[in-house]
């Protein structure tokens, strides 16, 4: 029986995160889950959010955008489209970023400017919650 | 005959050139092997995407969608992967041959790549958006380019969207192609390598049962927009290894027909040297000769 669970989440761009973990908690898209080891196997969606990895008794914090997760009891595999660690959050960068995606809102933007401005949108104000919330 | 100063100045100007698409090959080698690259690194995300899809579809039974209905074809959408810049060889001029064929009155054209859309708003095409990309394709390029064509096929604007790219063979071949996004027929496993050719791979279904939450039709659901992103995104990553390697072997045709006629003009340099020097040893000696 195994008493760590594989954390991983890919991107379409890379692994970004592969380690042995003793929990996860995952803002899952009806309310937030925390998994344990030997979880029953589950598939599910998950929204944009933070997710809480407690491994060697220390939380760590990620930003992830909105994606998919398959459980086994050995096993939490997350896909997303975009996913960063909580220390390595530039907050002027994303702040810039959001200051930017918001200006752009403002101005008349065709349909496809727009699909693409809400998602930079909102993964940097995924990001600033994430970060703001660690300093509180 | 040209004096040899004029060959000189000839042959330098050539080893200039030589000097530059030598250069430009170089570039393109490597930002080819970026590309590659980046498909494989995307590689762990696919197989959970297959595994996931694979698990979704086993259990969602009997499932519909609005990105799977067909409906009557009355209007289509085309998005035309071109590239920004030329110099690629037959590249562009290939693929804009076959986007040509389409009929205009009854498609929108979404363009990515400069070239493209220079190319539809030239034959006054019905373009409905334009999208840019760069060198090494970010997912969110694909995202947008993605969302914007499931938004015309939601509203029913378009009834069909095809998605025209150059897919990367091998180095030296690549092939304009035409693929149908939506309505999204049989689901089909993704492949992260850009060589192999995913035309017959089946999803794989592993034995463990999963639950679902809320259901394994919404997860299917929801799943879908994403199968459609990344298969844009891969997209993406085959036209611009293409683009790399069209113009990487074109650069190289280029330098060696440089180094060719640098060739020849050295030859043809000497020849008119030599030619010079026994005139003028023949009126040395000639002039000698009728001193004596």
């Amino acid at each position: 029986m195994s008493k760590t669970l594989r954390l991983e989440i890919v991107t379409p761009e890379a692994k970004t995160y592969s380690e042995d973990v003793d929990m996860v908690t995952l803002p899952g898209v009806q309310g937030e889950m925390g998994i344990y080891p030997m979880h029953v196997p589950l598939m599910t969606q998950v929204a944009a959010g933070e997710i809480a990895v407690r491994k060697d008794g220390k939380n760590h914090f990620l930003a992830i955008g909105e994606g998919f997760v398959e459980i086994t009891g050995d096993h939490v595999s997350i896909m997303t489209d975009m996913a960063i660690k909580a220390d390595d959050i530039d907050e002027a960068k994303a702040e810039e970023a959001r200051q930017r995606a918001v200006d752009r809102l403002q101005q008349k933007l065709t349909d496809e400017e727009v699909a693409s401005v809400n998602a930079a949108l909102l993964h940097s104000l995924t990001q600033l919650n994430v970060k703001r919330r660690r300093r509180v | 005959m040209p004096s040899t100063r004029d060959i000189r100045r000839r042959i330098k100007s050539v080893k200039n050139t030589a000097q530059i698409t030598k250069a430009m090959q170089m570039v393109a080698a490597s930002k080819m092997r970026k590309a590659q690259q980046a498909a494989l690194s995307g590689r762990p995300y696919v197989v959970l995407m297959n595994s996931v899809l694979g698990q979704v579809s086993a259990q969602a039974g009997d499932f519909s969608h609005p990105l799977i209905e067909k409906r009557t074809i009355k209007k289509r959408a085309l998005i035309v992967i071109s590239s920004d810049k030329g110099l690629a060889g037959a590249l562009n001029s290939n693929l804009l041959r076959e986007v040509a064929k389409t009929d205009p009155n009854t498609t929108v054209y979404i363009a990515a790549g400069r070239k493209g859309a220079q190319f539809l708003s030239r034959t006054k095409r019905n373009l409905a958006g334009e999208f840019t990309y760069k060198d090494a394709p970010q997912f969110s390029e694909a995202r947008a380019i993605s969302k914007f064509a499931q938004d015309l096929f939601l509203k029913g604007d378009v009834d069909q969207v095809d998605i025209a790219f150059t897919n990367y063979i091998n180095t030296l071949t690549q092939k304009p192609e035409t693929r149908t996004l939506m309505p999204i027929g049989e689901i089909k496993a993704l492949d992260a390598d850009l060589q192999s050719d995913n035309a017959d791979s089946k999803l794989s279904t592993s034995s463990v049962e999963y639950l679902f939450e809320p259901s394994a039709s919404s997860v299917l659901g929801a799943l879908l927009p994403h199968y459609l992103n990344y298969q844009v995104y891969q997209v993406l990553l085959e036209a611009k290894a293409s683009e790399h390697s069209a113009r990487m072997v074109a650069m190289k045709n280029a330098t060696d027909n440089a180094k060719q006629l640098i060739k020849d003009l050295t030859l043809d340099y000497n020849k008119i040297r030599q030619a010079s020097i026994t005139k003028e040893l023949l009126e040395i000696t000639s002039a000698a000769m009728s001193m004596g």
